[in-house]
């Protein structure tokens, strides 16, 4: 609701005409530090008598002078029929520059100001202001959400890049954006005469004492006051009796008489109107020209706040359900259920929609806010994907779900399954998916499948899940969720490596020439030019024609750096795709695409590795330290059928240790009078283990489910005596997985 | 070019009925180019004693500035019910003004003084930029300002 009606929609409206505000304030923020810098300072104990005396002497005809808050005295005068005008020393009383502001600087202003348009411009602008103090007052309201509370502003930010980036600016430059747009309503509605703070002279005194000629030192009001506080000083009509000096201060304004400098009447300046000149100087920066620079540098942020949240919509935008026949609530057979914050769970349950109806279902997708169990008259079972929001709420589109759940009985015979949508860099992963899913439980509802979790939108969580739903609906289930299917590259295999024909798993170590990157996929680094170890490579099979075949996805166990796709394939009983593959033959092609998979790379940084992989999960850790060329630690641990059958990599992992790539590698093969599992190879080293853990360690476990169970198991029972459990490291980014 | 047709306000001795012959007349201030914002003009005329008399116009809608306006200022008070209907948009750097006024006779050779005060947002204050006599003489013929006003002059 904030996020949307109070944050998006006017972000995106008022995209162009905030940012440039902020770029135009920016720009003019520059200018009073300027000023600043290049007016000669009045020395801390100069009268305005004093220094009205010697611009006197120096311009008999002086006319005017004016104090800016910034420090720079200005001088009008009028001399032998011309007027003249000057910025002035203090300590001289002599003029060192020219008066006139710069064009360069007017226009600006006049830009930031009114958009050359006059009061119709003022109002926009103003109303932009408007906008921005409203996205100010919603963001920092969503960002002490997504932080888990106002205390923790300054916490670690976590989730996608242009959501943290629009996070970590926002929740800098906010105060600073806030206060210029406040101010800067607050100055329109003083120009535009609706605060009661006009700061009016008084009344022009009625009666002088008709004498001339008073010098300014000799005025007790002028001698009293110091420069800083002057703002304006205009000279009276020497020839006019009745005419008097006008003075107006930082505290108010009157006259002097020109004969005796008594003060003839005088108004103290009203609250509001100190009000208003100390938000233009907060606003303008003139007076407070550091002040000024920092929020122009906050301001700065605006083009960046506006394209990253352009980007965080236009993601959410392309990932909204693009569902096609969509069948109706009372018929169909399977009702999907989205709770969705920025949309990226939608584009899941479209894939999922999909799938099924090509597999003959008839399904229908809501949101779930619409859950009403009374509807659903034909429905077989119920799937509840659920995105969680901040710190274990409810998603925007799952709003009301958990009231209208505990108020609605259970269908019978209809089961249901849940699946949450997480990020595991948040303390509380799939929270809400874990609260509905302990709700349908205690409401008496049935289990279709057991609650599990798409970590990062990773697509092999969510294929993993569809595998699991296929089994128990009799279906072969494929959800390769891809947003946007890109072009896809015919790969030629260049070798092949075969295994496990002994222990009845065929498997192969498949090397694939890498394919030309075009101009633009090297220039954006997408697709084959730039390609990691734990990416991912969806490989198309060939199926009956005219039927858009689904992708199935390998670990990639090589980066665009070694010059070669490479990827570890076992045949699966019945798997149209892997059988396909581990029958290809080189110089035979494939076509594919690389999915990226962000969550499940090595990363940067000398912390020591620990690489958990079993069977074909040895892929992407291979690559990983085959790319570990700056000999960061490595331990791996590799869990195995037998030696002699499927030591997938056998030589280079040697060649490997000894070049220093890999520190120490521990094998645990299952085959054989006592099987030895990864996790007992974990438990059996658990003190080395701790020891690299203690020293920033990061763990990455790829592989089967139940292998990385149990992995998690035996660190759990690891990590005990340190205080720490496997949540923790999974919550700092130091635990991931890799699950299949 | 601006153009109004107004009623003039002047104090009501001025437009007495005895002295009700009236005549349009029409003023034309043409502002140099000096290279700011828009300024503020207010045209006033004082009598012959140098009492304020009345305005004829004032140029530019925001009152707060109009202390600015230091003669027209000191002679009213800054009072809005001296340009009640008689009020424009400032007049921008190069521009012309252009008002047409029906003015009673007697306000011409008569010692009445029309007064031109000036003042632009961030350049000095200009209070009588041109004081020039209302005569019939003096119609048609141009005057020019101290600083804000290039020329000033009015037609019968």
């Amino acid at each position: 609701m904030i996020r949307v009606l109070l944050h998006r929609w006017p972000g995106l409206a008022g995209l162009l005409l905030v940012t440039l505000l902020a770029v135009s304030g920016a720009a003019l923020s520059v200018y009073p530090a300027i000023e600043r810098l290049a007016s000669p300072q009045a020395a801390g104990g100069l009268s305005v008598g004093d220094l009205a005396a010697r611009v006197q002497a120096e311009y008999p005809g002086v006319e005017q002078i004016r104090g800016a808050p910034s420090g720079r005295i200005t001088a009008w005068w009028f001399q032998d029929g011309t007027p003249g005008a000057a910025v002035i020393d203090p300590a001289t009383g002599q003029g060192v520059a020219p008066v006139d502001a710069s064009p360069a600087e007017r226009w600006l202003v006049n830009l930031h100001r009114q958009l050359f348009a006059g009061d119709t411009g003022r109002l926009v602008m103003a109303t932009g202001a408007g906008v921005m103090l409203l996205l100010c007052a919603s963001g920092a309201v969503l960002i002490a959400r997504r932080m888990g509370g106002w205390r923790r502003w300054f916490g670690r930010t976590r989730g996608r890049l242009a959501a943290r980036l629009h996070v970590e600016m926002a929740r800098i430059a906010v105060a600073g954006l806030a206060l210029s747009a406040l101010t800067a309503l607050w100055m329109t509605a003083s120009t535009f005469g609706l605060l009661p703070d006009q700061a009016r002279a008084p009344l022009f005194p009625a009666t002088t004492s008709g004498q001339t000629g008073i010098a300014p030192n000799h005025i007790a009001a002028l001698a009293d006051l110091p420069v800083a506080a002057l703002r304006d000083l205009s000279f009276p009509d020497p020839t006019d009796p009745t005419d008097a000096f006008t003075l107006k201060t930082d505290r108010g304004a009157g006259y002097l008489d020109q004969g005796t400098g008594e003060v003839l009447a005088w108004t103290d300046a009203q609250t509001l109107s100190r009000v208003t000149e100390t938000f233009t100087m907060l606003h303008t920066g003139r007076g407070a020209a550091v002040i000024g620079l920092v929020l122009g540098l906050m301001a700065l942020s605006v083009p960046a706040l506006a394209v990253s949240g352009f980007a965080l919509w236009l993601a959410g935008w392309r990932a909204r359900p693009r569902i096609r026949r969509n069948a109706s609530a009372s018929r169909a057979e399977t009702v999907i259920f989205v709770g969705s914050e920025a949309g990226s769970t939608w584009g899941f349950a479209a894939t999922l929609h999909r799938a099924l109806s090509e597999a003959g279902q008839s399904v229908h997708v809501a949101p779930m806010t619409a859950f009403d169990p009374a509807r659903y008259r034909a429905a077989k079972r119920l799937l509840i994907l659920a995105a969680t929001y901040g710190d274990g709420m409810a998603p925007a589109s799952a709003k009301g779900f958990i009231e209208r759940l505990e108020h609605a009985p259970a269908l019978s015979g209809v089961p249901v399954a849940v699946l949450g949508f997480g990020d595991h860099s948040f303390p509380a992963f799939c929270a809400f998916a874990d609260e509905v899913a302990q709700l349908l439980t205690a409401k008496g509802w049935t289990e279709l499948l057991p609650p599990d979790a798409v970590d990062r939108q990773s697509p092999r969580d969510f294929a993993r899940w569809g595998r699991a739903l296929g089994r128990t609906l009799g279906l072969e289930l494929e959800l390769v969720h891809q947003p946007v299917q890109p072009a896809t590259e015919a790969l030629t295999l260049v070798s092949r490596r075969d295994y496990g024909a002994q222990v009845q798993a065929p498997t192969a170590i498949l090397r694939f020439a890498l394919p030309r990157a075009g101009f633009w996929q090297r220039l954006t680094r997408r697709g084959f030019a730039q390609f990691q170890a734990g990416d991912l490579l969806a490989v198309l099979p060939e199926g009956a024609p005219g039927v858009a075949p689904m992708p199935r996805l390998y670990s990639l166990a090589s980066g665009s750096r070694d010059g070669f796709v490479e990827i570890v394939v076992r045949k699966q009983p019945g798997g149209l795709c892997s059988g396909q593959l581990v029958a290809l033959e080189p110089g035979s092609t494939i076509r594919a695409f690389i999915r990226p998979n962000p969550g499940f790379h090595s990363g940067h940084g000398r912390a020591p590795l620990i690489l958990i992989g079993a069977g074909t999960g040895i892929g992407p850790l291979a690559g990983m330290i085959r790319a570990n060329r700056r000999a960061r630690p490595v331990h791996l641990f590799f869990g195995l059928r037998a030696r002699d059958s499927d030591f997938f990599f056998a030589e280079e992992l040697a060649g490997w240790q000894r070049d220093g790539r890999l520190a120490r590698l521990t094998t645990a093969t299952s085959r054989g009078p006592r099987p030895y599992y990864v996790q007992d190879a974990l438990r059996h080293e658990a003190a080395e283990v701790l020891a690299m853990i203690r020293s920033g360690a990061r763990i990455m476990v790829c592989g089967g489910r139940a292998m990385a169970e149990g992995v998690t198991a035996a660190l759990t029972d690891i990590l005990a005596p340190a205080g720490l459990t496997p949540a923790v490291l999974k919550a700092e980014g130091r635990y991931v997985e890799d699950v299949f | 070019m601006k153009s109004a047709i107004a009623a003039f306000a002047l104090t009501s001795a001025l437009v007495a009925p005895g002295l009700a012959a009236a005549r349009p007349v029409t003023f034309t201030t043409t502002l140099n180019n000096y290279g700011g914002d828009g300024a503020y003009l207010a045209l006033y005329l004082t009598d012959a004693s140098g009492a304020y008399a009345g305005t004829l116009w004032m140029a530019g809608g925001k009152s707060k500035y109009y202390d600015s306006l230091a003669g027209w200022y000191r002679a009213t008070g800054g009072d809005p019910a001296q340009i009640d209907g008689i009020t424009g948009a400032s007049v921008g750097a190069g521009r012309t003004l252009e008002i047409t006024l029906d003015l009673a006779d007697a306000l011409f050779d008569a010692g009445y003084v029309l007064h031109v005060d000036a003042a632009v947002e961030d350049m000095r204050d200009s209070p009588d930029d041109v004081a020039v006599p209302l005569t019939t003489q003096g119609a048609g013929k141009t005057t020019q300002g101290r600083r804000y006003v290039a020329s000033l002059k009015y037609d019968m």
